[in-house]
């Protein structure tokens, strides 16, 4: 292997690089950024970014001895192409970039509104460009914010709003956010948090229209509510970005169809992040949408990728977490309608508690609020 | 020096939090004591929170860890070293931090 390409510039991509030079790779070693910036970290982007407690510097992801990966930077044109017949990575520009082998890290898209026209103070918020024009747009006056989508980003954008003092409504189509994926009680514990700290929540009833011409003056909802806003922010999920690599053999699945180690269908092509979508030994396909599988999984699949087989699959139990309100809520594990819910710490109705879902007399899932200590003993305990 | 705890509240593998200029963790590993910042380097968290592994401390929100003897991080995400302090205890069992002298605060919790 004499030249290899990650095609994505951020978590995930930035750490095959480092995998790759770790594992003893030491060939030519490309990485592709859609976005003009070096790789950074998007969580605080909802979070610290938007309060103007951290700004584009503080979230580099780069580290001092990351001079040593001697990774040639292509940022600021996206991938177009994947040539496995010419061994190549086509650029938007037309750059074709030699590559023996490929790490596909180009992660997700934020998902606009279905039909929306295209107005001025409507955002979504993905890339460290998204977040700036989106606190630009929040300082201007004191704007009427409506989040559509009550899931963790739209529960960290309001969270942010109400902090920062704007009138903010969150509109969620779902009967109660985040219920899903954080079962009944936990979820209500969790939407109870707007109330508390005076955002709005309406629920149960889709956006079927933005109004205003230029831009934006609000929403209006399927049951014909409206809602005034000056800004409006989209945070209803992402798509994966893999529409590069129609046509290059690879399975395309609402992600890259992996296996557990992360090989794609291609020799010589793996896949990690939000791009990449794990067929597990069952069948079933999953995409672990999160920081920790960004982070986790570049090891793995640049393991395989130099051994040129499935070596170590990806197994570790999904984590995540989300600060809103001032509350941190952690959460890891599978759960799924039917399983039982167990307090272990705390109170739900004071929204600080650790718990565990258990399912056949066995925990298969750890949540908190604001009980780190507790919620890392829980997490450790979950079988993978 | 600051008081902590007594050593019969601060059993091998537990941490507690105590205020300094800043806040300071001190865990018990296996009979020997050790402080460090308690405010993960990397983003913010807190390591009297996290998972006790032997000499090191995992934070509990994106797992890097720290070497107690050293504040030195051992992994990503974290870059830069927690500051250590000194621990001794006093004849009757009190636990003493002696905080290192306050670097200048350069670098916000970002
Ligand atoms: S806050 Fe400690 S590792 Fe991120």
């Amino acid at each position: 292997m004499k030249a290899v390409t990650v095609v994505g510039a951020s978590l995930a991509g930035l750490g095959a690089a480092r995998a790759l030079r770790e594992q003893g790779y030491t060939g030519a070693l490309t990485v592709v950024g859609a976005e003009r910036h070096a790789p950074y970290d998007r969580p605080p982007l909802s979070k610290d970014f938007l309060l103007g407690k951290a700004e584009a510097a503080d979230l580099a992801l780069a580290a001092e001895d990351d001079a040593a990966l001697e990774v040639d930077w292509r940022l600021g044109t996206p991938a177009a192409a994947l040539a496995p017949g010419r061994r190549a990575v086509v650029l938007a520009d037309g750059t074709e970039i030699a590559s023996d082998a490929v790490v596909v890290a180009t992660g997700a898209a934020a998902l606009p509104l279905p039909g929306a026209p295209r107005l001025a103070g409507v955002h979504t918020l993905r890339t460290l460009d998204d977040a700036e024009a989106l606190r630009a747009d929040l300082a201007a006056g004191s704007p009427r914010v409506a989040v559509v989508g009550g899931s963790f980003i739209g529960a960290e954008i309001a969270s942010a709003c109400a902090a920062l003092g704007l009138e903010t409504t969150v509109v969620e189509a779902a009967p109660a956010p985040l219920a899903a994926v954080l079962g009944p009680e936990v979820a209500a514990a969790v939407a109870g948090l707007h109330a508390a700290n005076g955002v709005r929540l309406l629920c149960g009833t889709p956006v079927a229209a933005l109004t205003g011409t230029d831009r934006v003056t609000g929403l209006v909802l399927a049951d014909g509510r409206a809602v005034a806003a000056d800004v409006v922010v989209v945070g209803i999920g992402a798509r994966p970005a893999v529409d590069w690599l129609a046509g290059s053999g690879l399975e395309l699945d609402r992600g890259v169809v992996c296996d557990p180690g992360l090989r794609t269908a291609l020799p010589g092509v793996v896949a990690v992040g939000d791009a990449a979508r794990v067929r597990r030994a069952d069948g079933t396909t999953a995409r672990a949408e999160h920081w920790s599988a960004a982070n986790d999984q570049p090891p793995v699949a640049v393991r395989n990728l130099l051994a040129g087989r499935t070596v170590a699959a990806y197994a570790r139990v999904p984590y995540f977490w989300s600060d809103q309100y001032g509350v941190r809520l952690q959460f890891a594990g599978h759960t799924r309608p039917g399983d039982t819910l167990r307090v272990v710490e705390g109170a739900l109705a004071d929204r600080a508690f650790a718990a565990v879902y258990e399912r056949d007399g066995r925990a298969v899932a750890a949540v908190a609020l604001d009980r780190p200590r507790a919620f890392t003993r829980l997490r450790k305990g979950l079988a993978a | 020096m600051i008081y902590a705890c007594h050593l019969d509240d601060l059993p091998k593998g537990e941490s507690i939090r105590v205020m300094a200029d800043v806040p300071i963790a001190v865990f018990n590993v296996d009979g020997r004591l050790y402080a460090v910042d308690d405010t993960c380097t990397h983003q913010n968290a807190s390591l009297s929170d996290g998972w006790l592994e032997g000499c090191f401390i995992e934070c509990p929100l994106h797992e890097a860890a720290f070497d107690l003897r050293t504040g030195a991080p051992t992994c990503l995400p974290a870059k830069r070293a927690v500051r250590t302090h000194a621990v001794t205890v006093a004849e009757d069992g009190a636990v003493y931090v002696h905080a290192a002298v306050a670097q200048p605060v350069a670098e916000g919790a970002a």
